[in-house]
């Protein structure tokens, strides 16, 4: 009598009438939106609509904004005290959870992914970054470098297309409650939250020059990391780049950090919570649609444990649900862009080239757009390119180990260190294994948690520096006396 | 018994069988748990949804001052819940205490309500604390007045004290007795058993020992059918059915109390244990508030606007 059902979810779209979305988008310096002179068009990576053109910065552009900078910290931001750099900061933090859907719909249709991360994950830690930097502004010489602190001067700042809002955040929040003004770039394929944090700064009132958001691709970074104005950069990206930066920034005054890639791995032991630990498995790599730079892109699964996980994954995997980034329900977006599908594609290709057993969640694609279907390699070795290299996409390389010792040496034989999973049931080896890998970020039991408290940063090539927590502030102050 | 061969019936067996299940991590289930609850369940998914959810319902009294009428008139409620409209699915069962069986099926029988269950709580329900001649006298006069379904309480005390064999034993037992004649659904009581840990030892405990349905709680103890312990539940009858080739239903009860708690057990059924889960046979709400707030939910979507509750009726 009883019939097989199945419980299909009807679409459930998030309103995109919240935001307008302007044809054509300037820069944002000295506290005005300026026209730009070369405009470049941005798209909704889901359907591959031109949502708006956006200004291409070129020297001249750079120039004003770093002279706005200059001219905000010189005459008014290092002349305020810490307690009312941080009335701004608070009321910043207000005014972006008051358009937090705002924020968020922009998010998604810009960037590509899911409205419940948006909505749930990128704007309130965006805003709490504001809230908690916000406390530190009038604490400075409690960061640890000596009571008598200073600021850097002028911020350059450049940030990738995967967090655009938080990211955002990660960079201007500390560098504006240490003291410093910042010229921020973001990246091209994603600026429409940037600037739309712009006239939060308006609406903020805060200080014309503070903070100028020029918009642009590489050639404008290019412009920021090596204008002699500028006095710290702070990048996140690629290793490529950050390598660029670094060498241009090495023979100049500039203080520098870098935030890069990853190839983290997330070790299973046969004791974990093994239900929890698939869950973390998924977060950890199909978060973002992997696109993430402490992503857990390497499952490293104890041997004795692996059909068990592996089917428990498979299983979850195929309920993964791909599709309209605006759809409340929709687990996994868009690739990013065009070029970054090509990427994953390329990668996904070598890995089964080598030799790796290739499974796909099934899943429909949509035919616009820019989509990947989750998926993972089996059979992968530390030889094999996909175990190496990052990939940035929802594509995770699966090995195994047969003792502790071994999750560990795999887990640590990159030339990466940002972060790392470790899954067991038992403290002791949770503390042991902590100790023993070389990750700026390690995990216990879960995956992909970010707070604005806790410093978060890379080994090796992952980086340098900190960012978030009291580390990551003293990264845009200088002690006096070691200037 | 052969226990789906898991088991052999000894001690040392059963502390075998349930130390080899992997822990559940607090953090990681609550996530889970919350995550789901975001899903979005609009138009014919929730007009789905509430009807599915309709038909689930153990429609439940479960108070010292039950009499015949009132048993008489949750059973009319349970046959036709909306009298006004015929489109509206009849509930899964009526659960009353073992005195009221008797009543419940002969009003059910009487007003074409055969399809409809009678569950009776049982086992000296609630607390479970009375000698085993009582809870098998217990069940014997339910099953005798008529019950197409037990619901045991299990002796929490023998389970936290560590005495697993004591409440596997009770279990079979009682399963002895239910044979044929009824469904047999077993209470943790969650709400006393506290960990995860244990919500996942106790299904797999009661699902060897022949259990047809686990059940949250008895309603009387909060939190009861908390998201976390459900989702634990739902995990532990998927494992079940790899391990055993059986499906063992679910029923969360006690403070489900309106729809979107409902669609949201239903989401959490979806995605956890999967769609075979999705019908009465395999998963029950227990509830008595809940179904007037179905039928509330069912009109607003039939007229457009909320009704007011005097087009409900209250029992």
């Amino acid at each position: 009598m009883e019939v097989p059902v199945s419980f299909e979810y009807a679409p459930a779209p998030e309103s995109s009438a919240i935001v307008s979305i302007k044809p054509t988008y300037g820069h944002f310096i000295g506290g005005k939106f300026v026209a730009g002179r070369k405009h470049f068009p941005t798209i909704n990576p889901a359907t591959e609509e031109i949502l708006s053109r956006i200004s291409l910065a070129g020297k001249a552009d750079v120039d004003a904004a770093v002279k706005a900078a200059r001219k905000a910290y010189v005459t008014t931001w290092s002349k305020m005290s810490g307690r009312e750099r941080g009335k701004y900061l608070f009321r910043i933090a207000r005014i972006m959870q008051e358009r937090a859907r705002e924020f968020a719909v922009l998010e998604t249709l810009d960037n590509g992914k899911p409205i419940r991360e948006s909505r749930d994950v990128d704007v309130p830690l965006a805003a709490a970054h504001f809230f908690y930097h916000a406390g530190w502004a009038d604490k400075l010489e409690f960061a640890g470098l000596g009571t008598s602190t200073k600021a850097h001067g002028v911020a350059g700042q450049i940030i990738p297309w995967n967090f655009p809002l938080l990211m955002l955040a990660w960079k201007v929040a500390p560098a504006l409650a240490a003291g410093n003004t910042v010229v921020l770039k973001p990246a091209e394929s994603t600026s429409l939250t940037a600037l739309l944090f712009a006239e939060v700064c308006q609406q903020a009132e805060l200080p014309a020059g503070v903070v100028n958001i020029v918009t642009g691709d590489g050639t404008t970074g290019a412009l920021i990391v090596n204008h002699p104005g500028i006095d710290k950069i702070a990048f996140t990206g690629s290793t490529d780049v950050g390598k660029i930066i670094a060498r241009a920034v090495a023979p100049t005054h500039k203080s520098v950090t870098l935030e890069l890639g990853g190839k983290a791995a997330n070790i299973v032991f046969e004791d974990a919570a093994i239900d929890e630990a698939v869950e973390g498995i998924v977060n950890g790599i199909f978060f973002n649609q992997g696109h993430v730079c402490c992503a857990g892109s390497r499952l490293i699964l104890q041997e004795s444990v692996e059909d068990e996980v592996l089917e428990k994954l498979k299983k979850r995997m195929a309920q993964i649900r791909l599709g309209d980034p605006m759809d409340k329900n929709t687990d996994l977006g868009a690739i990013n862009s065009k070029e970054q599908l090509l990427k994953i594609r390329e990668l996904s290709a070598v890995g089964e080239a080598e030799g790796g057993q290739r499974w796909s969640a099934p899943c429909d694609l949509p035919k616009k757009g820019f989509w990947f279907a989750p998926t993972i390699f089996t059979g992968v070795t530390q030889a094999h390119r996909i175990a190496r290299e990052e990939i940035f996409g929802p594509v995770l390389s699966v090995l195994t180990f047969r003792t502790p010792q071994e999750a560990i040496d795999k887990a640590n034989n990159t030339p990466f260190g940002l972060s790392a999973g470790i899954w067991s049931e038992k403290g002791s080896r949770i503390l042991w294994a902590s100790q023993q890998l070389r990750a700026g970020v390690i995990w216990a039991n879960t995956f992909n948690k970010f707070d604005p408290t806790s410093p978060f940063g890379g080994y090796k090539e992952s980086g340098w520096g900190r960012e978030g927590g009291r580390h990551g502030l003293s990264a845009y102050l200088k002690g006096v006396g070691h200037e | 018994m052969s226990f789906y061969g898991l088991v052999d019936g000894s001690d040392a067996s059963l502390k075998k069988y349930l130390v080899s299940l992997p822990g559940v991590d607090q953090v990681g289930a609550e996530q889970r748990a919350a995550m789901l609850a975001t899903r979005s369940i609009k138009t014919t998914s929730k007009r789905w949804a509430i009807d599915t959810a309709i038909s689930m319902v153990d429609l439940t009294t479960l108070e010292g001052a039950d009499t015949p009428g009132k048993v008489k008139a949750l059973c009319t409620k349970a046959v036709r819940p909306d009298p006004t409209n015929s489109d509206v699915p009849s509930v899964g069962a009526v659960c009353v205490y073992n005195d009221m069986v008797g009543i419940a099926r002969k009003h059910l029988d009487l007003i074409g309500g055969q399809h409809v269950g009678v569950a009776a709580v049982s086992t000296a329900f609630p607390s479970g604390r009375a000698s085993m001649a009582v809870k098998i006298q217990d069940t014997q006069d339910a099953l005798n007045a008529g019950a197409s379904e037990i619901d045991m309480v299990i002796d929490r005390g023998a389970f936290l004290g560590g005495r697993y064999i004591d409440v596997f034993n009770e279990i079979v037992k009682i399963r002895e007795l239910c044979g044929t004649r009824a469904h047999l659904k077993v209470i943790f009581e969650t709400g006393e058993l506290v960990t995860y840990d244990n919500v996942r030892k106790v299904s797999f405990l009661a699902m060897a020992a022949g259990a047809d349905f686990i059940k949250t709680s008895t309603g009387k103890i909060a939190p009861a059918a908390t998201a976390p312990v459900v989702l634990v539940m739902l995990e532990a009858v998927r494992d079940f059915y790899s391990m055993a080739q059986v499906r063992i239903g679910v029923k969360p009860a006690g403070g489900i109390r309106n729809t979107k708690d409902a669609i949201k057990q239903l989401v959490l059924v979806n995605e956890t244990a999967g769609s075979e889960w999705l019908k009465p046979s395999l998963f029950r709400i227990g509830a008595s508030a809940l179904l007037n707030d179905l039928l509330m939910q069912r009109m607003k979507m039939d007229d457009g606007y909320y009704a007011s509750p005097q087009y409900v009726t209250i029992d």
